[in-house]
């Protein structure tokens, strides 16, 4: 197992990850805490992100990983932007009524 | 058999996959993608016989008007174990997991898939989730139908919802473990000279598939799992009381299930693009196009979903663009139609059982796929969904086209996956009884629907029994056409004739090593030098060097 670690800046940047992760979830939980408005979900949800590009990047090898990979993620996370995007434009629309409906 | 048959070589004893070794070990610890298929091709076999008992039960009761067989909730339990079976565990596996699990490393001059071992895993998985799904459709019942739409499933319904939506997201996981292999097997295993465009249509046809179920099935495994957590510790994410929203449940399963109806059909055109080619002796028509409209397809499939949900409560402006956005799909599935037709333009086409069969598709699926427009149509739709036309419109691309091409490629790669060959005469017969059928099934629903009968209903008002009566007849003769090749498949194990290695003289990789193949598919690695699909026309391959 000690050859994993190598060629991905070793030992070291496992624990500055795992640092980062854990600090990142003291801030998760102080920013509960706060009254944020509108902004409470998106904060929440871009600490979240965050976490976990820094687990897929590092952890999980993405960073260094061959182009298909690289790619085989990237659609994963166009096609959610597809699922997001599409179905908010259901609920961002549902107050347009057609004019001769008024 | 037709004239053209070779004689079927006198075989040496030499091993194949089938006698490699013997004992149900050997086939339950396998890590041969052939005996995997065999292993899928049994299994989802069971699951349609339970799926078929189901339907055979919903149209008994509907053979009158008056709800005099069941009890209108256990009707609803029938239809639902009916769609549940037919769906997640039947036409989803069918064609990728059986027969694109046996071809896809023959068919690209490769051992065996990226990772024989997931693949194995794969189909335990989905033994595993169908038996937790049938033992909860049995024991408990489950009476929202196969979408689980909220807030039925989340607050009303008393069936077993959460132990059967366990049994489909573990089976979702097989649909996602045989999508990744797929997708690996095809990047990185091809033999040497095999580039891209010189990979069989069934392959794109399969990557174009794994690239859906990849991409949408953990989209459904995590809406089941919602639903679960909703039932179970009442999270408010789809109960409006609790500030859900029960449409968002419609968006995440369509989003889905949407994709996932062409999970269904895409592998069901990639056989036909090889039976069509295979048996008008011609190079296929614009090899580019069927390539790329799959992956089309595949793409442009998960941007439609909202066409389900019309009169669901969505914005209308929401409604307009998913209506568009579903008028395109049709093109890339025409361009496929047309390019069919123009393979069996002027070619010498022989009428074996395969390509009866794929021409039912053709016509079939053009009808389905002809009334999705209807259905695209907001206006129209208002009018129909929910009705018998839905059931009809997607029966007839499902059963028509899918199941048609399934058993089309059954019949195709027997003489491989067996080395035994089928009885002719019988083959034609099924074909024919099927196709009869099916349409005395389906066609009446069309109209049974525009006129107003609603589906998911255990009685009817009597001015449609006709057309039910018929329809349920239609189910009878369809149901003896697929025990028809159940039987003589079975028959010819032991009493067909020995096939020879290539009884069809087609082109392609699968056809140039034994049948059956061996277990390690070649005995040297083959190189391809030349496009697919060199029939002797020799012109194209000139032309083009
Ligand atoms: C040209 C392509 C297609 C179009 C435009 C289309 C359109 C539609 C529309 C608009 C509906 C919803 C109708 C309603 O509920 O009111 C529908 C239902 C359905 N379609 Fe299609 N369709 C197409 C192809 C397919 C294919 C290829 C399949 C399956 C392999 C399929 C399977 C289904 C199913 C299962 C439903 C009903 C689901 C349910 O409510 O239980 N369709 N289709
Ligand atoms: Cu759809």
């Amino acid at each position: 197992m000690s050859a994993h670690g190598k060629g991905h800046g070793g030992v070291g940047a496992y624990i500055g990850v795992f640092l980062t992760l854990m600090a990142l979830t003291l801030l998760t939980v102080w920013a509960a805490y706060q009254h944020l408005g509108i902004w409470n979900t998106p904060v929440a949800l871009g600490i979240a992100t965050t976490k976990a590009a820094l687990v897929a990047l590092i952890f999980m090898h993405l960073k260094d990983s061959p182009k298909l990979t690289a790619m085989v993620v990237g659609s994963s996370l166009l096609f959610l932007a597809f699922l997001i995007f599409v179905t908010a434009s259901d609920y961002l629309t549902r107050k347009w009524v057609p004019i001769y409906f008024r | 058999m037709s004239t053209s048959e070779p004689v079927p070589a006198v075989r040496p004893a030499r091993p194949d996959y089938l006698n490699a070794s013997y004992g149900v070990r050997s086939w339950l610890l396998t890590s041969d993608h052939k005996r995997i298929a065999i292993l899928y091709l049994i299994t989802v076999t069971f699951f349609f016989a339970i799926g078929g008992v189901a339907a055979a039960l919903v149209r008994l009761e509907l053979l009158t008007p008056a709800g005099d067989v069941f009890q209108a909730e256990t009707y609803n339990k029938i239809f639902t174990t009916h769609g549940i079976m037919m769906v997640f565990f039947f036409l989803i596996p069918a064609i990728p997991a059986v027969l694109g699990n046996f071809l896809v490393p023959l068919m690209i001059g490769a051992k065996d898939l990226a990772f024989p071992r997931i693949n194995l895993l794969s189909w335990y998985l989905l033994v595993i989730g169908g038996l937790i799904a049938l033992w909860a459709l049995i024991h408990g019942g489950l009476d929202t139908g196969w979408t689980f739409y909220t807030p039925y499933s989340t607050v009303y319904s008393n069936g077993w919802v959460v132990v059967t939506a366990v049994g489909i997201f573990i089976a979702g996981f097989s649909s996602i473990l045989t999508g990744l292999n797929f997708i690996v097997t095809l990047h990185t295993m091809r033999a040497p000279g095999m580039t891209w465009t010189r990979m069989p249509l069934f392959c794109w046809g399969m990557y174009a598939t794994a690239i859906i179920q990849i991409l949408g099935t953990p989209v459904i495994a995590i809406t089941l799992l919602l639903v679960g957590a909703e039932r179970l510790f009442h999270l408010g994410i789809f109960d409006p009381a609790q500030g859900g929203d029960p449409v968002l449940f419609q968006h995440l399963f369509w989003f889905y299930s949407h994709p996932a109806v062409y999970i269904m059909i895409l592998p069901a055109m990639a056989v036909i693009s090889e039976l069509v080619t295979a048996f008008s002796r011609k190079p296929i028509f614009g090899y580019k196009f069927i390539a790329g409209s799959s992956i089309a397809i595949a793409a442009l499939s998960f941007l439609v979903w909202g066409h389900h949900m019309f009169v669901s409560g969505q914005s209308v402006y929401a409604g307009l663009v998913f209506s568009i956005l579903s008028f395109m799909v049709a093109i890339p599935s025409a361009i496929k139609v047309f390019n069919w037709t123009a393979t069996l333009y002027k070619g010498s086409v022989s009428y074996q059982t395969p390509l009866l069969y794929a021409l039912g598709f053709i016509g079939l699926f053009t009808f389905g796929g002809l009334t999705g427009l209807f259905l695209a149509s907001l206006g129209l739709d208002i009018h129909v969904h929910d009705t018998y036309f839905i059931v009809a419109h997607f029966h007839y691309i499902m059963v028509g086209g899918t199941i048609m091409a399934y058993l089309g490629g059954m019949h195709y790669w027997w003489p491989k996956i067996s080395g035994k060959l089928y009885p002719e005469y019988w083959s034609r017969v099924s074909a024919w009884v099927i196709f009869i059928g099916f349409n005395l099934t389906f066609f009446p629903q069309f109209i049974v629907g525009y006129l107003g009968m609603p589906r998911r209903y255990h009685q009817y008002p009597e001015e449609f029994q006709v057309l039910n009566v018929m329809s349920t007849a239609g189910a009878s003769i369809l149901g003896i056409g697929y025990l028809i090749p159940l039987v003589y498949f079975i028959w010819s194990m032991r009493y067909g004739k020995d096939a020879a290695d290539n009884p069809w003289g087609a082109t392609g990789l699968e056809w140039q090593t034994p049948s059956p193949p061996p277990t390690e598919n070649f005995v040297e690695t083959p190189v391809v030098s030349g496009r697919p699909y060199d029939y002797a026309t020799g012109r194209e391959e000139v032309a083009l060097g």
